[in-house]
């Protein structure tokens, strides 16, 4: 039987011992006053605030914009975004803390989300995942500046295996695949033009059918 | 097989007509294919023309729960409070990629639909509530709302009509219970997605305590098409208690996965062999998810099962959000059971005991089945685990696991008992 995971301290609780000092107040909603907000983020996160009836809709969003804007949400983070929404950074790392896109520990500037859901694994993804993993190891730099991780069901089981680098769905993809999607992720280069989702069309070969199967409406039948 | 295939599936084609048809994102180019015609006839209409024409119609949801749609809309209450209509875009079911295609190729339709129900449904403030992982699709149904709005198909007076309805696009972060329709409004509302106690239902107390109408992107992308049709024509596609077209989303081992659109109560068989490839040569299914990951397996003697709400759930199963998920017989059940019980114990939001207990003490016996540590009992145990999770929760989260998991164990239990007695020998070094 595999040993159970340890964390600090032999817990098996990771991060149950990070509010350490039981003795300090939790923190309140900061003092306009005394937090500096680069202004660009405050205009992205005001700008949401304004959609909604309710102003506290915009955490989403605003946490992700304070993400795009820190590499993570960090404790700087969120007081910056508790500041403008006038909310504690407690309730925003309770929010935080929810949602797999948002990161409450430091991450690398790149980011490989590997679809290791069952579509995708049927056809290879944790063979894929592995060799991705690998790779990022040994590659010089890669490691620090890409952050590889297998996610949930993307949503794209139609490019199985498939990942998600830097928000691009690309797939399907094959082991052999690896060392340039790894060179053009570091590059910031686009990932594997021809194997981007946003190209591919649709499946069904009788879509873009030009008839409309009524006679219910005048103007339809084009061509 | 073929020529029913493109009898019955080709000749329906409503919501992929056009598809990739090159600038169909563009407002221009699908008012040049007859877009928003259906709206600007429905608000000249009134609403309860709109609500009866959706009512004919008999489309049911298309998310999942399969809920008639009109009547749905028809549960608003009267009067002119603040109400809400909230696009459920979430697509997180494993297997399930329909929604994304809609928005990606045809934002506007779906913004269309979004006008003509809110409008029946009296709603004056939309949301499009999108995973976060469809930075693409987001960006692109960004991009079609601020068109609509300086057409003025969306604001103040759209239209002259009297109906004012703002749309919002918001972006989600990472949460398949966000695709649950309460944890959804908890997650929109700024919190984390943690499902609510029903009732009451969102239909009375939704978004910020108001009147909320939740649809999938799907369903509503449905709604110009009726309206353009007439509801009583529309419903005569389909089967009686199943109308109109569908799309399906099939993946796993089948040669050509992907979106296709076909006409409810088709044999399962024509999807999967006929539209999909089916498997590769020589080998044969061994189960397959006719909803997504959520719902009961089903094997290759319920091939000819129609694809429809009720006769699945006749056959034990259902249609949930439209995702064939196909496995062949190179696959042991064990990693199938295993990969869907990891994925519901890492998204149980952790609110209801049964869920998160259960999700996370199934992952632990099929573990223990696989390293030589479990007896053929343990089977009944996980089984009954299964049976004590379903219905006592707050969503049905923990159900999504319980019934795949219950019927894998169900129907393939010979398969699992092998299993167990293999594993057991190698780890005894016999």
């Amino acid at each position: 039987m595999s040993a159970v995971r340890r964390f600090e301290h032999g817990s098996r609780v990771p991060g149950w011992d990070r509010a350490v000092d039981l003795e300090k107040d939790p923190a309140e909603i900061p003092d306009p006053a005394s937090v500096e907000v680069p202004a660009d983020l405050r205009a992205e996160i005001e700008a949401h605030m304004a959609l909604y009836p309710d102003s506290r809709s915009a955490t989403l969003p605003a946490l992700a914009a304070a993400q795009r804007v820190h590499g993570w949400c960090s404790p700087e983070a969120l007081e910056q975004v508790a500041c403008v929404m006038g909310v504690t950074p407690a309730y925003l790392e309770s929010v935080a803390s929810f949602y797999d896109m948002l990161e409450t520990v430091p991450v690398a500037a790149h980011s490989v989300y590997v679809c290791t859901n069952i579509s995708c694994s049927l056809c290879g993804a944790d063979e894929l995942y592995a060799a991705i993993r690998a790779a990022a190891a040994e590659l010089p730099g890669a490691e620090a500046q890409v952050n590889v991780r297998s996610f949930e069901c993307l949503g794209a089981c139609d490019i199985a295996p498939m990942a998600s680098v830097d928000g691009v769905y690309v797939g399907p993809l094959t082991i052999a695949d690896v060392p340039q999607l790894l060179r053009d992720t570091i590059a910031g280069e686009p990932v594997l033009p021809e194997k981007q989702l946003a190209r591919r069309p649709v499946a069904d070969p009788h879509a873009n059918s030009r008839e409309f199967p009524t006679a219910a409406g005048p103007e339809q039948g084009a061509s | 097989m073929a020529a029913s295939a493109s009898g019955v599936a080709g000749e329906r084609i409503l919501l992929l007509r056009d598809i990739d048809e090159p600038g169909l994102r563009t407002r221009e180019v699908y008012e040049a294919r007859g877009g928003y015609e259906a709206m600007r006839r429905a608000l000249a209409r009134a609403p309860e023309d709109v609500l009866a024409e959706l009512e004919a119609s008999g489309l049911r949801g298309r998310g999942g729960a399969g809920f008639a749609m009109g009547k749905k809309v028809s549960f608003l209450p009267k009067g002119s409070m603040d109400k809400y209509l909230v696009c459920n875009a979430d697509e997180s079911e494993p297997g399930t990629f329909k929604d994304r295609e809609l928005m990606q190729k045809s934002p506007h339709m779906l913004i269309e639909g979004i006008v003509i129900a809110s409008f029946a449904a009296g709603a004056n403030r939309s949301f499009i509530y999108i995973r976060g992982e469809y930075e693409l699709q987001a960006d692109i149904l960004d991009e079609a709302v601020a068109e609509a709005r300086a057409a003025g198909y969306l604001g103040d007076d759209i239209l002259g009509s009297g109906h004012s309805l703002s749309l919002v696009v918001h972006r989600g972060a990472g949460a398949y219970i966000c695709g649950e329709e309460t944890g959804l409004l908890d997650s929109l509302e700024g919190k984390r997605g943690n499902p609510r106690l029903k009732p009451p239902f969102p239909a009375n107390q939704g978004l910020y305590k108001g009147p909320t109408l939740i649809n999938n992107v799907e369903t509503l992308s449905t709604v110009p098409t009726i309206m353009a049709m007439g509801g009583a024509e529309y419903a005569k596609i389909g089967v009686e208690t199943s109308t109109g077209t569908k799309l399906v989303s099939v993946s796993g081992h089948v040669s050509r996965p992907g979106n296709y659109e076909i006409e409810l109560g088709i044999p399962s068989r024509e999807i999967i062999y006929g539209l999909a490839g089916g498997p590769p040569e020589g080998r044969a299914i061994k189960c397959w998810f006719p909803g997504g990951s959520s719902s009961p397996v089903l094997t290759a003697d319920d091939l000819d099962v129609p694809y429809d709400f009720d006769s699945l759930g006749k056959a034990g199963s259902m249609l949930g959000s439209g995702a064939i998920i196909v496995v062949d017989e190179s696959t042991p059940i064990l990693d199938v059971a295993m990969k869907v019980a990891k994925f519901y114990r890492h998204e149980s939001c952790g609110k209801c005991t049964p869920c998160r207990e259960g999700t996370n003490w199934t992952v632990k016996m099929l573990e223990r089945i696989d390293c030589g540590e479990a007896t053929p009992m343990d089977l009944d145990i996980m089984a009954s685990v299964q049976e004590h999770i379903t219905g006592n929760c707050l969503c049905v989260l923990g159900d999504a696991m319980a019934m795949p998991i219950g019927s894998m164990i169900a129907k393939f239990r010979g398969e699992f008992e092998e299993h167990i007695e293999r594993a057991r020998a190698s780890r005894d070094g016999i």
